[in-house]
């Protein structure tokens, strides 16, 4: 064990001074110790699960996260910002960001299972700005382009994406369209061979560093379902002009409003056909929202086992924290929920990838998600007494991150809406105006 | 030159796993525990991987023993590079009480199977840390070894290789066929990109037993008892030297 012990030394010390320099990409790496093999809750359910390639894959990622990423996270966070370009160049290295795109345009033209063992170790990633911030890049920009795109624009935004060149962002929230998406009011008119862009973005994740979005925009007038299209837009374009907001969570990761004043791109730069930019973005939802249930169930995990070290450790009246039976109780229930949570995810994900509907249970398992993790945040940050309400302990962070699964991508409420028409017991629609 | 190159890839508790002895204490803990390759044979792995892209090496034979996980292990190095493998599927069980000196016979086996013109090992495990095996196997084969190294370059039809050595460096001069183990410094290993993870599916996989290459694997060790080290002692903090020395004393000590 003599050696075991001295790497661990040699690299804490690599790492220590790795993260006091200045944040340097290098293809380095080192024995580290922030893996997640050291945690005193892991599932048993992922090594049953994927297959040999998919576990391969999550351990090259989990290399890339020790090194490259989790070091630096706390200097992220504080500075409100990541460096997209490299990291996602780092990705896109390892053939991380094109897994379901086909080989031609730089993908490994694999199914959405394996996409789903990245997205998952993800999790291990020691705040949910980053990863947001990736999974974006990997399985929300560049759905409909590849399904949908011309050879042509691929070459241009769906090639640079896969290969880690590019940041991608995806525009379709607006101040008065967030859950509401129909009500899109950005507009796109034809003038000659280009569409003149008029209007604004809102809470746009990677926009400020992006270097193209995939717009939602109206091309015409009538049917709110029919007159969106989506269209690429490279954000260096005149007219384009940012503006950044600032979260109580998700820190490192860049959410922006981004305005548009008549902003010129070619008419070719529309995926697929005009006016089915509504019903393509709808197709891509599915797949949010398992990457939403998907991505946070190794968060939770970590939350839980840091929790249990911690109160461990932790005495009060003469025992330790967790020795008081509703706290144990309490982690135990917790972790149940995250394993039924996980089992209805994977259920889901197979049935996707076995070209099965599946907007019931990816909703239930978005939705799921969404309330856990405020309840795991919210529990364990009340074990951690005053310690969990400081900025320094890593379930603060959790507590603030998680709050958005039930914001984005879809509220809750509106996960409970889908979920309602499907069991058939919502309300009729209002009467139409005359 | 064009060598044909064998590495080792065991498959050992992985180095971020907090190891437990087993209650009756026969041995540690490996069920349910996460294995990955030994780090210093993943180092073995990327420098062959590297002098094949130097064109000193034109194939990777990869080589695990053990149980049949160690296929996993072995796809890993392929993912990585190596062009193929060997299994030699020894039984969790038996694998307990295997030694350096069984591995080293077999490796020296296949070496001359394969015609291997370099074997590239770690130079220890981080599971028994017993820093044996190339040395035994460059025993066997009867062939130059050149252990530790931190650096590996051609030298006409030789290798230079130059060894960590306790104060320093040293450069020597190996004549081919030999047998190099590989040091922390050697190299920074690369991740297995996914394209390549993919293609490690397709490359041969060969299977192979201790019989089939005639080693005899009875054991020559009986493991009494495993312990856990020792708990430190928790210590105390003085102010200055006089109170270290009243302490000191105090306690009998000088
Ligand atoms: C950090 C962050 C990153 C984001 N990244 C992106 C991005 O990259 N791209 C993008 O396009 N968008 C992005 N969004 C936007 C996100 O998708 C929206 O915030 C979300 O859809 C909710 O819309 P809204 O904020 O306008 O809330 P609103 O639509 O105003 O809804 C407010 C609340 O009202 C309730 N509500 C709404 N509708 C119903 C209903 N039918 N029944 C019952 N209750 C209801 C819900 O509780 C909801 O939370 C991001 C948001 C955040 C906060």
């Amino acid at each position: 064990m003599a050696t075991r012990n001295a790497q661990r030394k040699l690299l804490s010390i690599c790492l220590r001074s790795k993260a006091q320099t200045k944040y340097q990409y290098n293809s380095s790496r080192n024995f580290s110790v922030t893996r997640s093999s050291l945690q005193s809750y892991s599932s048993p359910l992922p090594d049953s699960y994927y297959n040999e390639e998919q576990l391969q894959m999550q351990a090259t990622i989990a290399k890339i996260i020790e090194n490259d990423i989790n070091p630096f996270v706390d200097e992220w966070e504080t500075k409100e910002e990541f460096p997209a370009h490299q990291v996602f160049k780092k990705l896109g290295n390892a053939g991380l960001l094109g897994i379901d795109k086909s080989e031609e345009y730089g993908g490994l033209g694999l199914d959405f299972k394996y996409l789903a063992a990245v997205m998952e170790e993800l999790g291990t990633i020691r705040c949910a700005g980053v990863p947001m911030a990736i999974l974006v890049q990997m399985a929300m920009t560049c759905q409909a382009l590849h399904r949908f795109g011309s050879d042509e624009l691929k070459k241009e935004f769906l090639v640079p994406s896969i290969s880690g060149d590019f940041v991608a962002c995806v525009g379709v929230s607006e101040a008065g369209a967030g859950s509401d998406v129909a009500n899109t009011q950005t507009r796109a008119v034809r003038k000659g061979d280009d569409l003149i862009i008029n209007g604004q973005k809102m809470w746009i994740t990677n926009s400020l560093q992006a270097d193209w979005m995939c717009l939602l925009a109206n091309t015409s007038d009538g049917n709110p379902y029919k007159n969106k299209s989506l269209i690429c837009v490279p954000m260096n374009s005149k007219g384009i002009t940012k503006q950044k907001i600032h979260k109580i969570g998700n820190n490192s990761s860049d959410t922006g409003i981004i305005f548009f004043e008549d902003v010129r791109v070619p008419a070719k730069n529309i995926i697929g056909e005009e006016g089915s930019g509504f019903f393509y973005q709808m197709l891509q939802f599915q797949e949010e929202r398992m990457a939403g249930a998907v991505g946070v169930l190794k968060g939770i995990d970590a939350a839980l086992s840091e929790t249990i070290d911690y109160t461990r450790q932790r005495k009060a009246f003469g025992k330790s924290i967790l020795d008081n039976q509703y706290v144990y109780f309490r982690l135990c229930e917790l972790a149940s929920e995250n394993e039924s949570l996980r089992a209805l995810t994977y259920k889901a994900i197979d049935m996707f990838v076995d070209g099965q509907e599946v907007t019931r249970l990816a909703s239930m398992a978005k939705l799921k998600a969404g309330r856990l993790a405020r309840e795991v945040g919210d529990t364990c940050l009340q074990f951690w007494g005053g310690m969990g309400y400081t900025r320094e302990a890593a379930i603060s962070r959790f507590f603030r991150d998680a709050r958005l699964l039930s914001i984005g991508g879809g509220a809750d409420e509106i996960m409970l809406e889908i979920i309602a028409k499907l069991m058939n017991i919502s309300p009729p629609p209002p009467p139409k105006k005359k | 030159m064009a060598m044909r190159a064998l590495v080792g890839c065991k498959r050992v508790i992985d180095y971020a796993v907090k190891v437990r002895v087993k209650p009756d204490k026969t041995g540690v803990v490996i069920d349910g525990v996460k294995h990955s390759m030994n780090p210093f044979d993943e180092i073995a792995v990327e420098e062959a991987v590297r002098m094949k892209e130097k064109k000193l090496v034109s194939e990777i034979v990869a080589v695990s023993c053990g149980p049949a996980q160690c296929q996993e292990t072995l796809r890993t190095a392929m993912a990585m590079g190596a062009d193929k493998a060997i299994h030699v599927e020894i039984p969790a069980k038996e694998f307990e009480l295997v030694q350096p000196i069984h591995i080293a016979k077999i490796l020296a086996k296949l070496a001359t199977d394969v015609k291997a013109d370099v074997v590239i090992l770690g130079k220890q495990a981080i599971d028994d840390d017993c820093n044996q095996t190339a040395q035994m196997t460059a025993a066997f084969l009867d062939w130059p070894q050149a252990v530790f190294a931190a650096k590996i370059e051609k030298d006409g039809d030789s290798l230079a290789v130059t060894r960590e050595i306790d104060g320093g460096t040293e450069t020597i001069k190996v004549n081919v066929p030999a047998v190099i183990s590989a040091d922390l410094r050697l190299n920074e290993p690369r991740y297995a990109t996914l394209p390549n993870i993919m293609k490690a599916k397709k490359k041969p996989m060969e299977k192979k037993t201790a019989k089939d290459l005639g080693v005899d694997l009875t054991p020559r060790i009986q493991v009494i008892s495993v312990e856990d080290p020792p708990v430190r002692e928790a210590g105390q903090k003085v102010d200055d030297v006089d109170q270290l020395i009243t302490k000191l004393k105090g306690l009998g000590r000088i």
